[in-house]
């Protein structure tokens, strides 16, 4: 997508970046972000807060690859749903502490990227999205038919653990700060990515791939690159939601999944770093309070998918940016 | 005759018919897809859910109106292709000027309202619908039984392919479409209006969807999930031919469902994932498609 951040033709005020490359608005936003982080699980239910989280990793790592390198993966789902299943049976069956097993969900992620992305970013634009949906509708199958992953039935009943030996995740709170420390590693991580060399070479490839080619630069192994991180970071966020709550199943390696985060991206803000949270916040929230209405809730997220399409490309975020002229 | 490869004449045979059928069905909705994007730039993701109105405009003219097969062959494909063309005026027809993804991301959401819509109202469970008296019973070919229907199927199915072929490459309104794709400025300049063009063209896209969908209902049951699953390998049968050209994607049609089917008889694990993994072969040495420019 040719420029999310900035086909809006908004007259950005200059800001220069003023701690961990973050300018003054953005850092402002970002301790607004950890201040809620921290207060929130005493009013708010923490299992709920701790499913946004997840979201809000999985929608992170999503834009990394829309809003920065301009690739729309419609496959998403494969990274996450495979990292959840590979932690969950770690956790399980072998028996490993929960903080190798989000590790080992993160590892699976970025092993099943290299073998698709490296394929995939064989095409761009429409075929790229076409290619990512039907590897991942390959995974589904082979999940579906797989000894390890119980088919219909999922895995169940996966042990929180104890994490180091020391923290017992059984506790909701405890297993909050932890998953909000995974959160917002990744967060920062992404950040890193975005403001160093590498992140400045992957929006060139955005911008104009040919001209970035023709400045020396091996386009596709920074697109490969690029891809893994964003799939690893997928599994990463896929193992600690199997974590949390004990159960991997098809759903989240299915489409519809897939579908599902490029909705909260799209929601937030595609292009904008706090855009993924933000809507991955609605969404989740969407969903927590539309679930008595059953298959309503696809109808409704279509009918926001079509609005954000039609009338709304920016997101929340990005209206906001718009709004105080700010890239949020 | 009673074994080939060790494996029985009828199972393999049995495999063959149904490799075509599936082919059949891959071969009408891409060439739908190939037909809307040529024109449009736009990837159709609510091609499946289109597809699958056509299923049910066939069962309810049939359950509601008492009007048959026949009349849903020629009712079912105006009336989804009449909603076709409200979508592409009211919303596809804005995005023309943004980036590509944003027509795909449309049409998706369009998908999720539609199939939404269609499960709360019919639930997830399928619904029968009877083959037509006339298409009852199967041809004793020798070697095996052949359903009429499912013969039917596929003849009807590669005439429609042809069909489309000749009005597309021998019509005048196919040369304005062909002209139109090239250089859709030039045409306009011409005097011809583009813009409408593009509605019908994705009006008659749409149309043939919910034509396989009319073919498709006695076969499958009418359910409101059967394009969307459908529509995924069909994606992946379009990036196997390239959507260059419309003979392309009926072969790639065709040939992907007999390969499906006879992975079916020699490994049956392999089978839901053979057209991917055909995919990643082609994309490592064609990565254009096989009958895709490049």
């Amino acid at each position: 997508m040719a420029a999310p951040g900035g086909f809006s033709g908004t007259d950005y005020k200059q800001e220069d970046a003023v701690l961990f490359g973050f300018t003054r608005t953005q850092l402002i936003a970002f301790l607004a972000m950890v201040a809620f982080i921290a207060i929130s699980p005493f009013f708010l239910y923490p299992v709920f807060l701790m499913k946004v989280l997840c979201f809000a990793l999985f929608a992170c790592a999503f834009n990394l690859l829309i809003g920065y390198v301009g690739l729309l993966s419609f496959g998403h789902a494969a990274y996450f749903g495979m990292g959840g299943y590979l932690a969950g049976h770690a956790a399980k069956v072998w028996g490993l502490p929960p903080e190798l097993a989000i590790l080992i969900g993160g590892a699976t992620g970025a092993a099943l990227g290299v073998v698709i992305g490296a394929i995939a970013i064989r095409r761009q634009g429409i075929y790229f999205a076409m290619i990512t949906l039907a590897f991942a509708q390959m995974v589904y199958f082979f999940c579906l038919q797989a000894e390890f992953t119980g088919g219909e039935d999922g895995i169940q009943a996966i042990p929180r653990g104890v994490l180091f030996g020391v923290f017992d995740l059984r506790s909701d709170m405890t297993m909050y700060w932890v998953v909000a420390i995974v959160f917002l590693a990744g967060f920062l991580l992404i950040h890193r990515i975005i403001h160093s060399p590498f992140g400045m070479v992957l929006k060139s490839i955005r911008e104009n791939e040919p001209r970035a080619t023709s400045l020396g630069y091996r386009t596709d192994d920074y697109k490969l690159v690029a891809f893994v991180l964003s799939a690893a970071l997928s599994g990463v966020a896929g193992g600690t939601k199997a974590i949390v709550f004990g159960i991997a199943t098809l759903t989240d390696v299915f489409w519809t999944m897939s579908g599902e985060v490029v909705l909260m991206s799209l929601v937030g803000g595609l292009g904008t770093i706090f855009g993924p949270v933000m809507g991955a916040a609605v969404i989740i929230t969407m969903q927590n309070y539309l679930a008595e209405f059953g298959a309503w809730v696809t109808v409704i997220q279509g009918v926001i998918f079509v609005l954000c399409v039609l009338a709304f490309r920016r997101g929340i975020v990005g209206e906001i940016g718009n709004w105080l002229r700010v890239r949020l | 005759m009673d074994e080939i490869f060790g494996i029985p004449a009828p199972l393999l045979f049995g495999q063959l018919l149904l490799g075509l059928i599936n082919g059949a069905f891959y071969a009408l909705l891409s060439l739908g897809l190939a037909v809307i994007f040529g024109m449009l730039n736009v990837i159709n993701f609510t091609h499946g859910a289109q597809f699958m109105m056509g299923a049910f405009v066939a069962w309810m003219l049939l359950n509601w109106a008492g009007l048959g097969y026949w009349w849903a062959l020629l009712v079912a494909p105006l009336v989804v292709g009449l909603t076709g063309v409200i979508i592409e005026k009211t919303m596809i027809s804005r995005l023309y000027k943004l980036d590509h993804l944003y027509g795909l991301l449309l049409t998706f959401g369009v998908g999720l309202v539609i199939e939404g819509v269609f499960r709360n109202e019919f639930g997830s469970s399928g619904m029968p619908y009877r083959i037509p008296a006339e298409l009852q019973g199967s041809w004793d070919l020798g070697f095996m039984f052949m359903p009429i229907y499912r013969g039917w199927v596929v003849i009807v199915a590669i005439v429609a392919c042809l069909a489309t072929w000749l009005v597309i490459e021998k019509t005048k309104i196919g040369s304005y479409l062909r002209a139109a794709t090239e250089n859709p400025a030039l045409v306009q300049a011409f005097g011809i209006n583009v813009p409408r063009m593009m509605t019908l063209t994705y009006g008659a896209g749409v149309a043939l969807a919910a034509f396989a969908g009319v073919l498709a209902a006695p076969i499958y049951s009418v359910n409101p999930q059967m394009g969307a699953n459908l529509i995924i390998i069909v994606f992946a049968v379009v990036v196997i031919g390239g959507m260059g050209s419309i003979l392309g994607s009926v072969v790639t049609g065709f040939t992907l469902g007999v390969i499906e089917g006879l992975t079916k008889v020699f490994w049956p694990e392999a089978s839901s994932t053979v057209i991917f993994v055909v995919m990643a072969i082609v994309l490592l040495t064609r990565p254009a498609g096989l009958f895709g420019r490049a």
